[in-house]
């Protein structure tokens, strides 16, 4: 118990660590944050005037859900990328810490920074779409749920990605940017699923990303409750028990093989 | 009969690491398609049957050119690298095998002072701090203790770590170091590129260190008279192997004296290397 205190309180470390970076780094992430809303602006216009205010929103769900889930696994990813660069990755792995203390630290500065994103953008939408996009008839508790439980699925993907930069920083950036596009590819963001070629279908079955989407679009176009996405939710929770552990696993093979050949020395 | 425990113990330690080979000679077109689809690889014995042994409250001295596998050897001891051959033991317990508990006795100083260059030494410090359990606060008590210590104006604790110089940098290093009140400290080349008063702060604070506790001490450097200053041994290192080892005064003894002038540390590593500590490896 006591252990599990104190390596709460080690990856509260990585949490303020992040923060405090982001802080640092404010312009930086002001030039983002304008480009979330201009990309889930530019994305819902193409369906203004064209259809009717559920396609605007069916499209707007698929930039918003897409900007939180790429930015959270790109965050975890992008964690290690950073200490690479930094040279400051040999020192958190000479820590008297567990990897998954480590991990979960960045895990969570990744949910926190990515739900704050999507909430600011959600909140300026209405200001640009107006009469556009009616979310009156949202279901709002089905939204938090599905979120939080499809984080789990993409916190595992990201800890698989974080290996990438582990082993190269450049190489590693560029290797989790093609994991996000195969995924935004085949998870029906911006489309059905049915619209892609037949043999691509099966893919887009064990992506979480479709699970989560279906969900949110129908709790945010139809008030969908809890209890009626259960069945997908129920994917979505097995899926994300699934690529958890097998994120660590990828991980710690990764940090091994780091050790063995010598690639923890700062690059960049 | 039980064997001692030293505070550090090294045995047979080797690392090798496989680069593709360099050619100088210009390569034919099927020699640089057969390149793409087969690189030939060349083994570097970084680090070759190294064995040592450091008591509590010794410093060691590893002396050795660039590139003569000071820092691999620091690396294997501190968990970062895994050794190919060999056993490396922090108070008893195995590095790979129960690396956890050997991560809590230990720290590292290393040449690149790595931290967030755009936190400021009290953010990145308490990062490091909290990495090992330490509170926010007492880090902050701590960091400026060591820091005034070492001749750091403590004012400057807000200030991002990229304003600052590399003599301050490698003294927030050192007092990140230190916070975590090390059983084993490593110390690699801390002083090097450091400007002369912050290299004598840094050598006088080591000194400070070892009358106050009884930590092993491991300093790595290229700096013959530091070596001479600081520590109670020294290996001499080339091409990952130790080709010497004893105090100051048994490693000067066995150098033949020129002209009726006394060997010094340098004559030493210059007959037994075959060149000078600032050639390359």
């Amino acid at each position: 118990m006591l252990n599990l205190v104190r390596e709460t309180i080690v990856s509260y470390a990585f949490i303020e660590r992040n923060f405090n970076l982001l802080k640092r780094y404010l312009s930086w992430e002001i030039l983002f944050f304008s480009y979330s809303i201009v990309n889930a602006l530019t994305i819902g216009l193409i369906m203004v005037g064209r259809g009717s205010s559920e396609d605007v929103l069916y499209l707007v769900i698929g930039a918003l859900i897409w900007g939180f889930l790429s930015v959270m696994m790109r965050e975890v990813s992008d964690a290690i990328t950073w200490e690479r660069w930094e040279g400051t990755i040999e020192y958190t792995f000479m820590a008297p810490i567990y990897r998954i203390t480590h991990l979960v630290g960045s895990c969570l500065f990744a949910i926190l920074y990515g739900l704050l994103r999507t909430a600011l953008v959600l909140a300026i939408m209405p200001l640009f779409f107006g009469e556009h996009i009616d979310l009156s008839n949202a279901n709002w508790l089905t939204l938090v749920v599905t979120v939080l439980i499809s984080s789990l699925s993409f916190i595992g993907i990201g800890l698989m990605a974080a290996i990438f930069p582990l082993l190269s920083p450049e190489k590693g950036q560029a290797a989790t940017g093609i994991i996000q596009s195969m995924l935004l590819l085949v998870s029906g963001i911006y489309y059905e699923i049915e619209v892609l070629p037949t043999w691509l279908q099966p893919i887009s079955q064990i992506s979480p990303a479709t699970y989560t989407l279906r969900s949110i679009r129908a709790a945010m176009l139809e008030n969908a409750s809890v209890e009626s996405q259960i069945g997908n939710l129920s994917l979505l929770l097995v899926i994300g028990v699934l690529l958890i552990p097998l994120g660590f696993w990828v991980f710690h093979l990764g940090e091994k093989y780091a050790k063995r050949v010598g690639r923890l020395k700062r690059s960049g | 009969m039980e064997q001692p425990i030293y505070g550090l113990t090294v045995r047979g330690v080797t690392k090798h690491f496989h680069r593709t080979k360099r050619t100088n000679d210009k390569p034919r077109f099927h020699q640089k398609l057969q390149h793409i689809f087969r690189r030939e690889k060349e083994i570097i014995r970084a680090v070759d049957d190294i064995s040592l042994e450091v008591n509590i409250g010794e410093i060691y001295g590893i002396l050795g050119a660039n590139g003569s596998g000071k820092s691999t050897l620091i690396r294997l001891i501190s968990t970062l690298l895994l050794p190919d051959a060999g056993s490396i033991q922090v108070f008893g317990d195995d590095v790979v095998t129960n690396s956890l508990k050997v991560r809590q006795v230990m720290n590292r100083v290393s040449v690149e002072a790595s931290f967030f260059k755009r936190l400021s030494s009290e953010e990145n410090l308490i990062y490091a701090a909290r990495l090992y359990g330490i509170p926010a606060p007492e880090a902050e008590r701590k960091s400026k203790q060591i820091l005034e210590r070492l001749g750091f104006d403590a004012d400057r604790m807000n200030e991002e770590m990229e304003h600052l110089s590399r003599g301050m940098q490698q003294k927030v290093a050192i007092a990140r170091a230190l916070l975590t009140a090390p059983m084993l400290l490593l110390l690699d080349e801390p002083t090097t590129g450091l400007d002369p008063k912050s290299k004598r702060d840094v050598q006088a604070f080591i000194e400070e260190i070892r009358q106050e506790r009884n930590a092993v001490i491991v300093l790595t450097t290229h700096d013959m008279a530091e070596a001479e200053r600081l520590c109670d041994k020294i290996a001499i290192i080339d091409k990952g192997r130790f080709i010497a080892e004893g105090t100051v005064e048994e490693l000067i003894a066995n150098a033949p004296s020129q002209n009726g002038v006394p060997a010094t540390l340098e004559d030493v590593f210059i007959a037994l290397t075959g060149k000078g500590i600032e050639e390359e490896d």
